[in-house]
């Protein structure tokens, strides 16, 4: 929580401000019940009706103030809260983007967006309840005790002492109920998970019969939590009538030691009343302030996991020591590169080394895991290799910048993700200003431009979040488009084919082939009929290179190619 | 919500939770004897305050000192304490009596809903999103027990403090209880009128973040397309812009949120000051004594809080009220047909399964299926293929009785199934699917999530002939490894190969691959093929797959289209037939179109 507070750093005049007023704030309030006993002591007792005007008159003022000034104070709190809010969460998004495929990795994205959207509005939360209900309290109990001085001693001894009872007796009662919230918090998140694993999985449940073990699953958990809540609850049943009776008791003590006092003329009897005002309201305001802090944890735990986004120093750096000497030939080059996963002992890419022409097609081919999307992953700059060297058009790729580099390159991911939107601002994510001709045809290149064409509103159809309307081969022959339309010398295709059926992907490869003729291509696959007329085809197996050369060449040479040839063609057409 | 489901679904509320009616009963009498105790306080305090200043009026009159002991203030104190002492006492009772009494409720209504969930048809899944379920199983029935917990304890208090603290108030004073009675009124107003405002500005709050967390989310998900495009800048305005516009809502309806405390207050002491005046002129005039003022202003501290309160009450029951309704929804969705009880368990199955004139259709009013026959003889290795959408899980679903046909029938062993238990049924069967579902728990529990019984060496076996047992070697902590959401240790092929060991495990005598190995590289998926063909060896299957190349040796293959089965045959046959499976075949091979 503390780590965030540099966040409020630009409000600073804001917030001082704010503690001012409420300070005046509480003042005001105090200084009511003593106006209070003014009009007592000098208007009722000495039968004074002007005294009584006078003090009436004051208190008018004085609320007016008090609540101007808590209205003001509030409008600046919310007004803080709501632009620290949006700092954060401004200041997440940005982080986020920098991030590189690691990072993103060992957050995960489920938990990146919770972080940055409810932990944050918990955060916004707590702030608000911590202004309103913490803060006020040490101005209370100060002000609260400095005045029951002013009318009494013996009497603010005792109510000091009621402080320091309540507040020890809460904090054992907190050191009890903090570890108990927390675990609610968990075994709530557990009631999620586990209906969760019910709703997504009711088929497999089904079919192996186990409703009745997933039944009991669940109500263990929803038993477990039950319980836990009570216990809490319970702690709170006794707590609460205990710090009511304290109130009480005080106010009692008050009563009977104040009326001594008024006995033997060391006070008059509407400082009584006064005093009870001011034991009532410090002794509320105590209470509600340390309430707060049992709640304070559960924000505590949004606010680490925050932190931890906010701390991440982005891992891709751009290096201007190596020498930018650029040459045209060949346009991508890997050369003896390492990589493997953070904390994993197996590499994923072992002594990689390979390169990439102008106008020609090169394939990577190999089992799952084999690695061959690392290769794509590295040639974008998701992740930095360990050792070896990459270059693209003959600098190493850690000296572009991320932007420069990226634009080089037409990537079309494995999992065709398209941005709600339009047909045509999807497309235009890959060229600001392309045209509606440009964009009809890199359309009718991935063959979806027909399909576009009788869609209603054609490139202006909608597209929904993920472009989850869509089948999945439409998707990809959209996230196709979107690669054309950028023209970029170079295109990666990573398993970019598998949704579509064999006479698709077929007439794809064709239209590429005629309308991209002085591109570098990769296309990573899975179907070797989709990359058999490729100009060079890398075999990977196990994260090493085990064959490259042409489909003819591998077929006699290359053993792991020839299994997969096998796997998937018949005997006529391998001997063909 | 319209007003009568309001009330109805209030009364069914209040039905339900009547098994606690005696705790509910207990409770709201403790209840009534903690308010009455305080409400009696400030009363009390007046006349002790009365006792001071007369005694003290009376000391100075008569010269003495006027001395505070057991004999002048005695039984006031004591009254005093026992009041307080009873109120805590009994608010301690109906505290520690609701403590249990919501969550209970919620417990009750969460196991209900649980098993509910096991009788509920797969229509309900299809036609509900998961986060929409969870979210009543989860925080619908948490909003239910906070207000339980506190709204109904808030609610009950306030309207016995508010009417008992006016008729005492009166009893003092009918003047001032009437300005008393303006205040509150005005600040009944007030509440009601800002507690509209923050429901409109926290409806516009939410939709602000909702547009803003969508953009998050998608930019998250894409982060790889974002990456790749550059569109870093793009999605960063994007989000300004939204960030900017929830800074604007939310400072607004917190704003409405909190100011509306010290709004009230402001009334409330305007109350007060004129009760202090008016209140002063009486004591001169001798009509009340300043221990009356002094319990007026305690009353008017007293009600002046509950006011407030009770507005956000209203407002939070009509809340649970809703989010009662949304769970009661899932009690009230329609059921599956009970179980037939009357045939026996098949024991030894032959695997004999028969489709005789099946129509089907998700929607009934849109049949998918019409007229299906087929005939699959015990022991065979049946393929279906087509296009998506064709109906091939669809087949599937129906003869695992997942949902209910609307005609003809479905017979293994010429046995009926839907007179068969659903339970007896589907232990027939082993099932992978294109998803794979894996719960929480460790890899051998998943292994032997269809034979929770099986030994270690089984799972390993399993884990073997499924091609995967390798891999959970490399894992930290082995078969012991547990899966969680939080940290993806598998890729999607290898979860596929998790849940083919599962299957092998289960040892059925039906299987039925579903796209089983779609995710797995056609290298592995052929070793699995050998493992599968060995465990099948005698027994039914069902092969669902797109790769035509592994369902070549298949005893029948089905063809589907558009609901139906529109061929039906041998590789060779179809082939020969030259029909839409040899296209499909040929496109897949063919290696050259020009």
């Amino acid at each position: 929580m503390f780590k965030l507070v540099s966040f409020l750093k630009p409000y600073r005049t804001h917030v001082t401000m704010m503690l001012v007023l409420l300070f005046l704030q509480t003042l005001g309030t105090l200084y009511l019940p003593t106006l209070t006993a003014d009009i007592v002591n000098n208007g009722i007792v000495k039968e004074n009706l002007s005294a009584v005007w006078i003090g009436g008159a004051w208190m008018f003022v004085i609320a007016i103030l008090t609540a101007a000034t808590a209205i003001y104070g509030t409008w600046l709190a919310t007004k803080v809260s709501a632009n620290t809010g949006r700092d954060i969460r401004g200041a997440m998004f940005r982080r986020v983007q920098e991030f590189s495929n690691n990072d993103f990795n060992r957050f995960g994205t489920a938990s990146l967006i919770t972080r940055s959207t409810n932990d944050v509005t918990q955060v916004q939360q707590a702030f608000m309840i911590i202004i309103s209900m913490l803060l006020p309290a040490p101005f209370m109990t100060v002000s609260g005790l400095i005045l029951a001085f002013s009318k009494d001693r013996l009497l603010a001894l005792m109510l000091l002492a009621f402080m320091v009872g309540i507040i020890l007796m809460m904090v054992l009662v907190a050191k009890k109920i903090v570890p108990i919230f927390e675990r609610l918090q968990v075994q709530l998140d557990k009631i999620n998970r586990v209906v969760r694993e019910r709703l997504i999985g009711v088929r497999v449940i089904r079919a192996f019969n186990r409703t009745d073990t997933e039944e009991k699953r669940s109500n263990a958990t929803f038993e477990q939590y039950a319980s836990t809540a009570i216990t809490a609850n319970k702690i709170f049943a006794v707590l609460m009538p205990l710090v009511m009776l304290a109130m009480n008791l005080c106010t009692l003590l008050f009563v009977w030691f104040g009326g001594q006092q008024v006995a033997v003329g060391a006070m008059e009897i509407g400082d009584i009343m006064a005093i009870i005002e001011y034991a009532f309201l410090t002794l509320m305001y105590l209470v509600m302030g340390i309430a707060v802090f049992m709640f304070i944890p559960r924000a505590q735990t949004c606010a680490k996991r925050i932190h931890a986004v906010l701390s991440v120093d982005p891992e891709l750096q751009v290096n201007t020591k190596v020498s930018k000497t650029a040459t045209e030939e060949p346009t991508v080059v890997f050369d003896h590169v390492n990589f493997h996963y953070e904390g994993a002992q197996e590499s994923v890419l072992d002594d990689v080394s390979f390169q990439l022409h102008r106008g020609q097609t090169t394939a990577i081919v190999g089992s799952t895991g084999s690695g061959k999307s690392t290769i794509a992953n590295l040639l974008m700059r998701f992740y930095d290799a360990q050792s070896g060297q990459i270059k693209v058009a003959g600098q190493d790729v850690r000296t572009y910048s991320l932007m420069k580099l990226r634009n080089k390159i037409g990537y079309v991911p494995q999992k065709a993700f398209l941005f709600s939107g339009t047909i045509a601002s999807n497309f235009r994510h890959g060229n600001e200003n392309a045209l509606e001709r440009d964009m009809h045809d890199a359309a009718s290149i991935a063959q979806v431009d027909d399909f576009i064409r009788n869609l209603p509103g054609g490139l202006d159809a909608p597209v929904d979040k993920g472009g989850v309307k869509y089948s999945g081969g439409q998707r990809q022959r959209l996230a196709i488009t979107r690669a054309i339309v950028k023209h970029p010398p170079i295109y990666v295709f990573d398993d970019s084919f598998s949704a579509l059926d064999f006479k698709t992907d077929a007439k794809l490869r064709l239209a590429l082939k005629k309308n991209i003729t002085d591109a570098t291509v990769l296309i990573i696959a899975q179907r070797l009929s989709s990359i058999i007329d490729a100009d060079q085809i890398i075999v990977l197996d196990e994260g090493k290179i085990v064959g490259i050369g042409t489909h003819a060449e591998l077929l006699r040479s290359c053993d792991v190619y020839q299994q997969i040839a096998k796997s998937q063609f018949s005997e006529e057409e391998l001997t063909q | 919500m319209t007003k009568s489901t309001i009330v109805a679904t209030s009364r069914r509320f209040f039905k339900d939770l009547m098994f606690q009616k005696w705790q509910l009963l207990a409770v709201i009498a403790f209840l009534t004897i903690a308010t009455g105790c305080s409400l009696a306080a400030p009363m009390l305090i007046g006349s002790a305050i009365d006792h001071i200043s007369t005694g003290v009026a009376n000391a100075v009159a008569a010269k003495t000192t006027f001395v505070i002991s057991i004999h002048t203030m005695g039984t006031v104190a004591l009254v005093l304490l026992a009041v307080y002492l009873l109120s805590a006492l009994f608010n301690y009772f109906s505290q520690s009596i609701l403590a249990s009494v919501a969550q209970k409720m919620t417990l009750m209504l969460r196991k209900r809903i649980s098993s509910k969930l096991n009788r509920l048809p797969l229509e309900f899944y299809d036609q509900h999103q998961t986060g929409d379920i969870l979210s009543r199983v989860t925080s619908d029935l948490e909003k239910i027990a906070d207000t339980l917990q506190e709204g109904l304890v808030q609610l009950f208090t306030a309207t016995i403090t508010i009417i008992g603290a006016f008729a005492l108030m009166f009893m003092i004073s009918p003047m001032l209880t009437l300005i008393a009675l303006f205040s509150i009124f005005t600040s009944i107003i007030i509440a009601t009128i800002v507690s509209e405002k923050t429901n409109r500005y926290y409806a516009a709050n939410q939709k602000a973040l909702g547009q803003l967390n969508a953009n998050i989310e998608e930019a998250f998900t894409g982060n790889q397309v974002v990456m790749a495009f550059n569109l870093q800048n793009k999605m960063v305005s994007t989000n300004d812009r939204l960030n900017e516009k929830l800074a604007q809502t939310s400072a607004k309806a917190e704003f409405a949120t909190y100011a509306i405390n010290p709004l009230i207050r402001f009334v409330g002491t305007l109350g007060y000051i004129v009760i202090a005046i008016r209140g002063a002129f009486s004591v001169i005039s001798g009509t009340i004594t300043i221990g009356d003022i002094q319990a007026l202003f305690q009353y008017v501290n007293q009600v002046s809080e509950p006011v407030t309160e009770l507005a956000y009450t209203l407002n939070a029951l009509q809340g649970a009220v809703a989010s009662a309704e949304r769970v009661y929804e899932i009690e009230d969705s329609l059921e599956e047909l009970p179980d037939d009880q009357t045939v026996p368990k098949l024991t030894q199955i032959r695997g004999h399964v028969n489709f005789e004139h099946v129509h089907f259709g998700y929607d009934p009013d849109l049949p998918l299926m019409q007229d299906i026959n087929i005939n699959v003889k015990a022991g065979s290795k049946v393929a279906v293929v087509g296009p998506t959408g064709a109906g091939k899980t669809t087949l599937i679903n129906l003869m695992m009785r997942f949902y209910e046909l609307q005609g003809g029938k479905i017979t293994i062993d010429d046995v009926d199934i839907k007179t068969m238990k659903r339970s007896d049924l589907r232990s027939l069967f082993g099932m992978v699917l294109q998803d794979t579902w894996l719960f929480n728990g460790t890899v051998a529990d998943n292994i032997s999530y269809g034979r929770p019984d099986a030994t270690i060496e089984q799972i390993q076996d399993a884990a073997k002939a499924a091609r995967i047992a390798h891999m959970i070697d490399t894992l930290p902590e082995g078969y012991n490894t547990v899966l969680s959401g939080e940290q993806e240790v598998m890729s999607i092929g290898q979860k596929q190969l998790l849940t083919i060991a599962r299957t092998i495990l289960s040892d059925p005598s039906i299987l039925i691959l579903d796209e089983a190995t779609s995710s797995v590289d056609t290298r592995t998926e052929e070793a699995i093929q050998q493992a599968m063909d060995s465990l099948m060896q005698g027994r039914t299957s069902f092969v669902i797959a797109h790769r035509l190349s592994t369902i070549k040796d298949a005893d029948q293959i089905l063809v589907m289209n558009h609901g139906t089965i529109i061929e039906q045959g041998t590789h060779e046959s179809l082939l020969s037939a030259n029909g839409f499976y040899a296209d499909l075949y040929r496109s897949q091979f063919a290696t050259k179109i020009n």
